[in-house]
């Protein structure tokens, strides 16, 4: 039994999330009684290849080659089934990027296979291995086996496993280079770009005063921003208040906009899918006001108010300016 | 151009949950049920690269019965024709299982673009599209936030982390998965809503078609309520009475304001 992390670089800079990933791999070969190995994907990737032989590895593998330089799906599923072919892990596992998410379930699915994406947990029984995910934007949780031949495939969320817990150690390097035709690549990437410089720093915010759907419309927006206003905090939103323009983009939280981390963060109707979890846990207090008991932004908060969140701001306002 | 729309009926966003008491699902006797708010973006893109270009939009959906319903409001919203591939518990195969079906059903379509939401909000694997594409051998991209069509191709904005975002060209006939909020939804209209009753909905099952069938590869073993792994502190009373409580501890526990 054998274990593989596909770790995530592009032009020579790693996706943290990948250490976060390997750092599950090794926990997981520990319980499993097996070894973990890695693999990174590009052209001139020997530097984070020593940078990984220096980890409690089994093996280091290296996929060379030129059409490798730029992220496509065709190239790199072409490419790791080269290696999985030569390797034949029983688990490949992957953080849980938006790369990872455009190309996984293509490989998985050449191999007849189906992902186990966004991974939050797992365990270990006397049948082996149990992954946990979640349903319903996070209300509920599946556990998960896997059934049927090797190699497994599961990608792991942000956040779900610490990078900090990584076991140092020596692992040898190997090279593998995968025959790709650039005729076989479908799709042209261009440059990556942003939108605008950010106006709006939020990560560097101590107060954050966070809105989401439960706010119903846009009218209804001024009542969070005065709250914001009464303590002096930066006023942020969860995506879909920004997808309808209700508050511009640079003021979203989550996968897709700002990480922050503040002394405060009070989310105000926002129910907490993973998606803007990962923005936000890493706030020192989480507030949450919310209707539904069951809102997993109950999962990440410290204080909380179960109610009608247009009786339970005013009412914070009042209490806000009784308390100067 | 040709477009197929995957769509999916899913319990409305703030449904109350509970477990089966098989413990294999959720409870769906008493859910109303609506469209995969991702997918009703896919299906918004649809219809206006078919105003802009001409051609045809096709809604595939495969569900349960109650499904009919969703189907009927992609119809009213300017959808042409649909296909539906119903299935008691659609729950019971998994997303390549599911993306077999899906791909059988549009051997006969030939489709020059496929668009479908980038996840469900139910099970949230966020893998029907590009599983979808490798069946059906198209290129692909994912979490996409603009479509512009060129001669033969298509070039597409693609979201990445972080506020980051890339262009991406690739030949029709093509597979993207929509991100939420690409543009503003439409509403249907009276006259769309008395249209979509004269509009074909072509009914399958999964057992006329032949989508082949290979071993499952994972399987379902529990759903349950997460146990919470932090003790939230909760105050009670009315708003006045639970805004002050809050208040107090952010001053002199929490020590934020």
């Amino acid at each position: 039994m054998s274990i593989l992390v596909v770790m995530e670089q592009r032009a020579g800079e790693w996706n943290r999330m990948s250490f976060e990933t390997l750092a599950a791999a090794q926990q997981l070969a520990g319980e499993l009684k097996t070894a973990a190995a890695a693999a990174v994907l590009g052209s001139g990737v020997d530097a984070l290849a020593t940078e990984l032989a220096g980890k409690q590895l089994d093996k280091v593998h290296v996929v060379e080659h030129p059409l490798l330089a730029e992220y496509t799906p065709d190239a790199y599923s072409n490419a790791l089934r080269q290696l999985l072919a030569h390797v034949q892990p029983d688990y490949v596992l992957f953080p849980h990027t938006y790369q990872v998410r455009d190309f996984l379930p293509k490989i998985a699915t050449a191999m007849g296979k189906v992902a186990v994406s966004d991974v939050v947990g797992h365990k270990v029984d006397d049948d082996g291995l149990v992954l946990v995910r979640q349903l319903f934007q996070g209300k509920v949780n599946v556990d998960v086996r896997f059934a049927g031949d090797a190699p497994h495939f599961a990608s792991l969320q942000a956040g779900a496993w610490r990078a900090d817990q990584l076991a140092a150690g020596s692992a040898a390097v190997e090279k593998f280079a995968p025959s790709i035709e650039a005729s076989a690549i479908r799709t042209k990437p261009g440059e990556r770009f942003r939108e605008s410089a950010r106006a709006v720093d939020l990560s560097a915010a101590e107060l954050i005063v966070a809105v989401g759907r439960g706010i119903k419309e846009a009218d209804n927006i001024p009542l969070v921003q005065e709250l914001a206003d009464t303590i002096g905090a930066e006023l942020a939103a969860s995506r879909p208040i920004c997808d309808a323009g209700w508050l511009p983009m640079e003021r979203q939280v989550g996968s897709s906009g700002q990480t922050v981390g503040p002394k405060m963060y009070m989310a105000i109707g926002i129910s907490g899918a993973i998606q803007h979890l990962v923005g936000m846990k890493g706030a020192r207090t989480i507030v949450a006001i919310n209707k539904d008991p069951n809102a997993p932004i109950f999962e990440v908060a410290d204080y909380g108010i179960v109610g009608d969140l247009f009786q339970v701001v005013p009412a914070l306002i009042e209490a806000f300016k009784k308390a100067r | 151009m040709k477009i197929v729309v995957a769509i999916k009926q899913v319990p409305a966003r703030d449904s109350q949950l509970r477990i089966a008491s098989s413990g294999q699902w959720i409870d769906e006797e008493d859910l109303t049920h609506e469209i995969n708010e991702p997918d009703a973006y896919a299906l918004e893109e649809g219809l206006q690269l078919k105003e802009k270009h001409g051609g045809e939009v096709v809604a595939l959906c495969f569900g349960a019965a109650r499904a009919a319903q969703t189907i009927r409001e992609a119809l009213a919203k300017g959808a042409d024709r649909a296909i539906h591939i119903e299935e008691d518990n659609p729950g019971a195969h998994d997303p390549l299982a599911a993306a077999r079906l899906m791909a059988a059903a549009l051997q006969s379509e030939s489709p020059d673009l496929v668009l479908t939401g980038l996840q469900s909000d139910d099970l949230g694997y966020g893998q029907t599209g590009p599983i979808l594409a490798e069946l059906l051998g198209l290129p692909h991209a994912t979490i996409i936030m603009e479509v512009e069509k060129l001669d033969a191709s298509i070039r597409v904005k693609r979201e990445l982390e972080d506020g980051w975002f890339q262009h991406v060209e690739m030949p029709l006939p093509a597979l993207l998965t929509i991100q939420s909020g690409i543009s503003k939804l439409r509403y249907a209209t009276l006259m769309g809503i008395k249209k979509a009753k004269t509009k074909e909905i072509r009914r399958l099952t999964p057992e006329s078609l032949s989508a082949g069938n290979t071993a499952p590869s994972i399987r379902l073993e529990r759903v349950y309520l997460p146990e919470r792994a932090k003790n939230t502190q909760l105050f009670e009373g009315t708003p006045a009475e639970a805004a002050a409580k809050l208040v107090e501890k952010l001053k002199f526990e929490a020590r934020v304001i």
